[in-house]
C-alpha cells in the first residue's frame, strides 16, 4: 500500500507538468489547429532561464518570473517569426515549423546556457512529508497546487472574460469568429504568450524534482502531445485527464514492470486507446462532409 | 512511349549522369563516403515520399523501420552467425510484417491522429533497442565484421559509393513504376478524396496499407545498407530526429516529387557535414532552416524550381 501510494504521488506529479505541456498544445490547437511540437522548450525555458537568473543573483520568485517572461516572448515570437509567415500550409508543413522552432530553440539553449544538469532549491525545503508511510516532497504539493490554480485560472479566464470567449468563438469557428470583429490573428498570439506561459511555469515547479537541461523539451513535448491525445486533441478538459493519466500510467509501469521501458508506456498506451477509439478518450467522434 | 515513359527515361538518365560525374568531381575518399551517405537516405526518404507525397499519409516513425533493417543487419552475424545479405532481406521482411501488422490500424488514423501514432511507434522501436542491452549492445551500439562477397572484400567508399548508387537507381526505378501503375494512380486517387476514391471502387484501406509496407521496406533497406556501409550502428539510427530528419527530406524536396525526395536527402546529408565547422551552432542553424524553407519554399525545392522555370518560359521578357 505504501509502495503504490509512493507511485502514486510521483506519478500524479509528472502528471501535473504533463497536463500542463498537454493544455498548451490545446490552447494553440483551439486557436489555430497547429500542434506546436516546441511547447516543451517552453518548459525547459522556464527551468532554465530560471536556474541562470538565479545563479546570477536574483531572488527566486523573480528568477522565476524572469523565466516566465522569457519563455512569454519566445513564444510570441515563434508566432511572429515562424507560424504567421506559414499561414495557410498544410498540417506537416507547419509541424515540420514547429519541430525546427524546437530545434532551434534548443540549439540556442545549448550556447547561451550549456549542457549540464541544472537545479535550484525547492521552494519549501526538502524534507518530505509522511503519509501512510509514503513519502511526499514539499515541491510535488507546489507542482500539483500550481497546476490546479492554472487549470482554474484558464478555465475562469475561458468562461468568465470577454477575451477568453473571443478565443473559444475563435475556436469554434474562426471566419465566423472573424465576421462578429474579433481579432483572430490577436487570439492565436495571444495562444501562444499563455501556452507558453503556462509550459514555463510547469518547468519551473518540476525542476527542483527533476532537475532541468537544454535537451529536457523535447520528450516532454511528445509526451504532452500523446497526453493531449489520448483526452482528444481540442479538448481542455481531456488534455488534464490525458496529462495526469499518462503520469499515473507511467509511475505504474516504472514501479511494477520495468523503468527501462517507462518512456515507452506515454506511446504504448496512445496507440491502443487509438486502435480502440480513433478519436481519443474524450473527442467526438468527427463526422466528416463530403 | 507515352509521356510518362519518357519523364521517366530521362529523370533515370539524370541520376545516373549524376552518380557517374560525381567521383570525377569529387574524388576524395571523404567526399565519396558522404555522398554514398546521401544515397542511403535518399532511399529511405523515396519510400516515405510514396506514402506522403503519393497516398497522403503522414509518418513520424520512419526511422523506426530504418532501425529494424540496420539492426536486423548487425545483429543477424553476431548471435546467430548468418550471412550480412540474408540478415538484411530478413530485416527487410521483419519490418514489411510490422508495417503490414500494424499498418492497417494506424491508417485508419488522420491528421494528428496518425502523426501521433506513427510517432510512438517509432519511439518504441528506438526503445526496445536501447533496452535491450543484452541482444542490441544498448546505447553503446554494435560493430559489423566487413563485407565479404564470393570471396571479395567490399570495402573502400569507391566501391560503396557504387553498390549505394546502383541500390538508388533501383529505388527510383521501382518507385516510378509504382507511381505510373494502377496502384500508384489509386494511391492519387486516395489521396485527393478517400470517399471519392472508394466510390469509384478503390479499395481505400488496401491501397493504403500496401504503400506502408513499402515505405517501410525501402526504409528498412535503407537501414540495412548503412549498417554495413557504415558497419557501425547506434540507437540514433531508429531515433525521433532521424524520423524528422526523413520527414524533412520529403518535405524540403517537394511533397510528391520522386526527384525531390533525393534532393531532400543530399540537402539535409551534406549539410549538416558542412555545419560541423560552426559546431556548436550547427542545432540552431539546422532548426532555423528548416523554418525558413518551410516558410518560403512551402512547396519543395524541385516543384518550387519547376514552377519558376516554367513561369520564366511562358512570360514574354
Amino acid at each position: 500500500m505504501a509502495e503504490f501510494l509512493q507511485l502514486l504521488f510521483a506519478g500524479l506529479t509528472t502528471g501535473a507538468v504533463y497536463a500542463l505541456v498537454a493544455l498548451g498544445f490545446t490552447l494553440v490547437f483551439q486557436a489555430s489547429e497547429v500542434v506546436n511540437f516546441a511547447q516543451g522548450e517552453f518548459v525547459m525555458l522556464g527551468g532554465m532561464v530560471t536556474v541562470f537568473a538565479f545563479k546570477a543573483g536574483l531572488p527566486l520568485p523573480w528568477a522565476a518570473l524572469s523565466a516566465v517572461l522569457v519563455a512569454t516572448a519566445v513564444g510570441l515570437l515563434l508566432h511572429r517569426l515562424a507560424i504567421e509567415p506559414a499561414k495557410g500550409a498544410s498540417v506537416v508543413t507547419l509541424i515540420i515549423v514547429t519541430i525546427g522552432a524546437s530545434i532551434l530553440i534548443r540549439g540556442l539553449a545549448q550556447i547561451v546556457f550549456d549542457k549540464q544538469f541544472h537545479t535550484f532549491p525547492a521552494f519549501s525545503g526538502d524534507e518530505p512529508l509522511r503519509l501512510f508511510g509514503a513519502a511526499l516532497l514539499p515541491q510535488s504539493l507546489w507542482v500539483l497546487g500550481g497546476a490546479a490554480v492554472i487549470v482554474l485560472g484558464l478555465w475562469l479566464f475561458m468562461e468568465a472574460t470577454l477575451l477568453g470567449k473571443a478565443v473559444r468563438a475563435t475556436a469554434a469557428n474562426r471566419l465566423a469568429a472573424e465576421l462578429v470583429g474579433i481579432d483572430t490573428r490577436f487570439v492565436l498570439a495571444l495562444a501562444f504568450a499563455v501556452s507558453a506561459a503556462i509550459g514555463a511555469v510547469g518547468g519551473i515547479l518540476l525542476t527542483p524534482i527533476t532537475l532541468t537541461n537544454y535537451a529536457q523539451g523535447t520528450l516532454l513535448a511528445l509526451k504532452g502531445f500523446a497526453a493531449a491525445m489520448l483526452g482528444g486533441i481540442g479538448n481542455p478538459v481531456g488534455a488534464v485527464a490525458g496529462g495526469l493519466l499518462l503520469g499515473l500510467l507511467e509511475a505504474l509501469a516504472a514501479g511494477y514492470v520495468s523503468s527501462a521501458y517507462k518512456d515507452g508506456v506515454a506511446f504504448l498506451v496512445i496507440l491502443l486507446v487509438l486502435f480502440a477509439r480513433p478519436q481519443g478518450l474524450f473527442g467526438r467522434r468527427a463526422i466528416e462532409r463530403v | 512511349m507515352g509521356a510518362n515513359g519518357r519523364r521517366k527515361l530521362a529523370l533515370l538518365a539524370a541520376l545516373l549522369a549524376v552518380l557517374v560525374a560525381l567521383p570525377w568531381l569529387f574524388p576524395s575518399a571523404f567526399h565519396l563516403r558522404v555522398a554514398a551517405l546521401v544515397w542511403i537516405n535518399a532511399i529511405a526518404a523515396l519510400g516515405l515520399a510514396l506514402l506522403m507525397g503519393l497516398a497522403g499519409q503522414v509518418s513520424l516513425g520512419h526511422a523506426g523501420f530504418m532501425g529494424i533493417g540496420a539492426y536486423a543487419t548487425a545483429l543477424g552475424p553476431k548471435h546467430l552467425g548468418l550471412d550480412p545479405l540474408l540478415s538484411l532481406l530478413g530485416g527487410i521482411v521483419a519490418a514489411g510484417l510490422l508495417a503490414l501488422l500494424v499498418g492497417r490500424p494506424i491508417l485508419r488514423l488522420k491528421g494528428h491522429y496518425l502523426a501521433v501514432a506513427t510517432l510512438g511507434l517509432g519511439i518504441l522501436v528506438h526503445l526496445v533497442i536501447v533496452s535491450e542491452v543484452p541482444i542490441t549492445g544498448g546505447p553503446d551500439g554494435v560493430q559489423l565484421p566487413r563485407l565479404e562477397l564470393l570471396g571479395w572484400r567490399l570495402a573502400g567508399p569507391g566501391t560503396w559509393y557504387a553498390i549505394t548508387g546502383a541500390s538508388l537507381l533501383l529505388a527510383v526505378w521501382l518507385a516510378l513504376n509504382l507511381e505510373d501503375s494502377a496502384t500508384g494512380r489509386a494511391l492519387r486517387a486516395l489521396h485527393d478524396s478517400e470517399i471519392a476514391a472508394a466510390v469509384v471502387g478503390v479499395d481505400v484501406a488496401r491501397h493504403k496499407l500496401l504503400v506502408f509496407v513499402v515505405a517501410a521496406v525501402y526504409a528498412a533497406f535503407a537501414g540495412g545498407l548503412f549498417a554495413l556501409f557504415n558497419r557501425f550502428v547506434t540507437p540514433d539510427v531508429a531515433g525521433f530526429l532521424r524520423s524528422i530528419e526523413l520527414v524533412t527530406m520529403v518535405v524540403i524536396g517537394g511533397m510528391g516529387s520522386i526527384a525531390g525526395a533525393v534532393v531532400g536527402a543530399a540537402l539535409l546529408t551534406v549539410l549538416p557535414q558542412a555545419l560541423t565547422l560552426f559546431h556548436e551552432y550547427e542545432h540552431a542553424v539546422l532548426g532555423l532552416l528548416i523554418i525558413l524553407f518551410m516558410v518560403f519554399l512551402r512547396q519543395g525545392i524541385v516543384p518550387g524550381l519547376a514552377a519558376l522555370v516554367r513561369g520564366r518560359f511562358r512570360s514574354p521578357a
